[in-house]
């Protein structure tokens, strides 16, 4: 077996023969000629033909990817007819009295050369497109049949790398993924290959050899990873990720726009967890009705000094923009316990679990606090935000957490900066304390977050991070639920609502308990959202 | 003669597509149409050129146009940029 890594462009894994993209190979040469205008009208006529044929790609394009992907093809149609190089071409063949193909490829190269030069990335992949339009003039030219490779079975195309033509070319049902040893992320292959849906690897590099061509193959395209000849355990492996993939993609397409509902018609919310912004694009895919806990802390691990408010500002804003009127619950600070940050100068403690964390760094230092809610309520103007806090254990420090808050509002609005007014507010229920007082913490706040896992640690006093203890760790132990349905019946007592964002949300043997204690929320992974609908439909 | 200046907001620059589009529009015109971006300008009428500037995001480009409709030309390609550039 060979293992070559790359880069992924497409997530997803197929496995099938590889075959080699063959081109014809045209040796250019230079010839002389005496009638210059007959050769200049010979070039006329392949460039015509070759526009023709970039018209027809770009309809074919337009059915198989869309508009916006199809324009390049009206570019390359531009491209033919640019009067420079439509100039330089006459010119050659005129003062050197050369063939037209010594024309065609010579500038070419020029044009090519002059993108390869500039200074900018994408600028410098456009000399891609240059050669590809000229090659298809030369095709013509010399008379070799443009036409596709006969696919007659589905295989995955190996290639140095694909021109933007020969990707859309391509029989796509013949197709089962791309592998190259050249190319960027950027390029047209690679966003077509994302569009058509095709796993894809790129910039091999020189390692995928011609000597693969006619073996057995898999692409994963989640690691950019391509397999030749895989042994028995990676080939197991892969058809293993393969069918978990496109079970996932099936359940999506079966599931998507579906609503969260039980046989008997109760319905109830599934969000998702992100902890930070490249999340976004799970959630959007996995139909999560909104985010039920976006964790702060990255912005805060990430960095080497307290993020700033603008910086958190912009963050905070692209999400609630994102997803576009839906919920997004953003939890305030939980740094402490297992999250440390150096910059944050905490002590070193004996308990860090039952320490100095979260909303107790937030109450004790209000210029940290401050600043992420300035953020916050300024953020909240762009979407549908609401705030929760972490690790609660009174009514006192809701209370003074709401005279925080009152003061940001003041000093925002005495600044002129423009933020929204009511944000729904919540509590994390991740401690014993939280539940027992629940009912009280139901009359100050709009909504309830179970943080079970926290909440599972301090009921059974069970560290969670010693694997020794896993023989006494049940989760589904009866103390927890009991703690769960409490949290539920006060909280609804008091017109609040509830939700569940800790792992046992995603727990599918327990989702028929939870839709009976009534919650009206479970945020679980992106990944999880589908499979939780799913189980919910089948539900009574 | 007249000309315009604008600092240019796609985030991508003129990069090909725009250049596509920039380039069809100029095409329309009867009259000369410029790019100039720094000591370097194009023919706004050929993508290699418009391309080969390079203009990218914030940078400022001047626009010139001479001939028969230098006037109808010069307030259209202006909303033009505004438009989508």
């Amino acid at each position: 077996m060979v293992t070559i890594s790359g880069k992924s462009v497409f997530g997803g894994v197929s496995i099938g023969k590889l075959v080699f993209y063959k081109r014809n190979d045209k040796v250019i040469k230079r010839i002389h000629v005496d009638d210059v205008d007959t050769e200049w009208k010979r070039f006329q006529d392949a460039k015509d033909t070759a526009v023709s044929q970039l018209k027809e790609l770009y309809n074919k394009a337009i059915e198989d990817v869309g508009e916006a992907n199809a324009m390049i093809f009206e570019i390359h149609q531009m491209m033919l007819e640019d009067l420079d190089y439509l100039e330089s071409i006459e010119n050659i063949i005129r003062t050197q009295e050369v063939n037209a193909e010594f024309a065609v490829a010579t500038t070419a190269d020029n044009f090519a050369g002059m993108f390869a030069a500039m200074d900018d990335a994408y600028m410098q992949g456009r000399a891609a497109d240059v050669r590809d339009v000229s090659e298809r003039v030369l095709d013509i030219l010399c008379g070799v049949d443009t036409g596709i490779k006969e696919m007659t079975e589905p295989c995955i195309i190996a290639a140095d790398d694909l021109a933007p033509s020969e990707t859309v070319q391509l029989d796509k049902s013949k197709v089962l993924g791309f592998a190259t040893m050249y190319g960027s992320s950027n390029s047209h292959t690679a966003i077509l290959a994302r569009t058509m849906n095709i796993p894809a690897v790129i910039s091999l590099g020189e390692e995928l050899r011609q000597e693969y061509d006619g073996k057995i193959a898999a692409i994963d395209g989640f690691t950019g990873t391509l397999y030749i000849d895989p042994d028995d355990e990676t080939m197991k492996a892969m058809q293993e990720k393969r069918a978990r993939d496109l079970e996932q993609k099936a359940l999506l397409e079966q599931l998507k726009g579906k609503e969260n509902v039980t046989k008997s018609g109760q319905k109830i919310n599934v969000y998702a967890n992100i902890g930070n912004v490249s999340d976004l694009g799970a959630v959007l895919k996995n139909d999560a009705g909104g985010i039920g806990l976006f964790r702060s802390e990255f912005l805060y691990l990430e960095n080497t000094d307290f993020p700033t408010e603008d910086q958190q500002f912009s963050v905070y804003k692209q999400v609630a923009e994102s997803m576009a009127g839906k919920k997004v619950i953003i939890r305030t600070l939980d740094i402490g316990a297992d999250k440390q940050v150096d910059y944050f100068g905490l002590d070193k403690e004996e308990n860090p679990a039952l320490g100095y964390r979260a909303i107790r760094i937030c109450l004790t230092r209000p210029e940290i606090f401050k600043t992420q809610l300035r953020a916050l309520y300024r953020a909240a103007a762009y979407g549908n935000i609401s705030i929760m806090f972490p690790m609660i254990i009174s009514v006192d420090e809701v209370r003074k957490i709401k005279e925080i808050i009152a003061e940001v509002k003041d000093e925002l609005k005495s600044e002129g900066i423009p933020f929204k007014e009511n944000v729904e507010l919540g509590v994390m229920i991740e401690t014993p304390a939280s539940v027992m007082v629940s009912r009280e913490l139901a009359k100050e706040v709009d909504f309830f977050s179970v943080g079970t896992n926290d909440l599972t640690q301090y009921t059974l006093a069970i560290d969670r991070q010693n694997s020794k203890l896993d023989q006494f760790y049940d989760p589904h132990h009866p103390a927890v639920l009991a703690m769960i349905r409490m949290a539920a019946e006060n909280a609804h007592a008091e017109g609040a609502w509830i939700g569940i964002c800790g792992e046992l949300g995603a727990d599918l043997e327990l989702t028929e308990e939870f839709l009976k204690m009534g919650l009206d929320e479970l945020s679980v992974s992106p990944a999880m959202v589908l499979p939780l609908r799913k189980r919910i439909r089948e539900c009574e | 003669m007249k000309e315009f200046k604008y600092v240019v907001t796609d985030p991508e620059g003129i990069h090909a597509r725009p250049a596509g589009i920039l380039v069809k529009q100029a095409a329309g015109y009867q009259s000369d149409v410029k790019i100039t971006k720094g000591d370097k300008t194009a023919d706004a009428k050929r993508i290699f050129g418009v391309m080969g500037l390079g203009v990218k995001t914030g940078e400022e480009v001047t626009i010139t146009v001479e001939g028969a409709d230098e006037d109808t030309a010069i307030a259209e390609l202006e909303a033009f940029f505004k438009e989508n550039l």
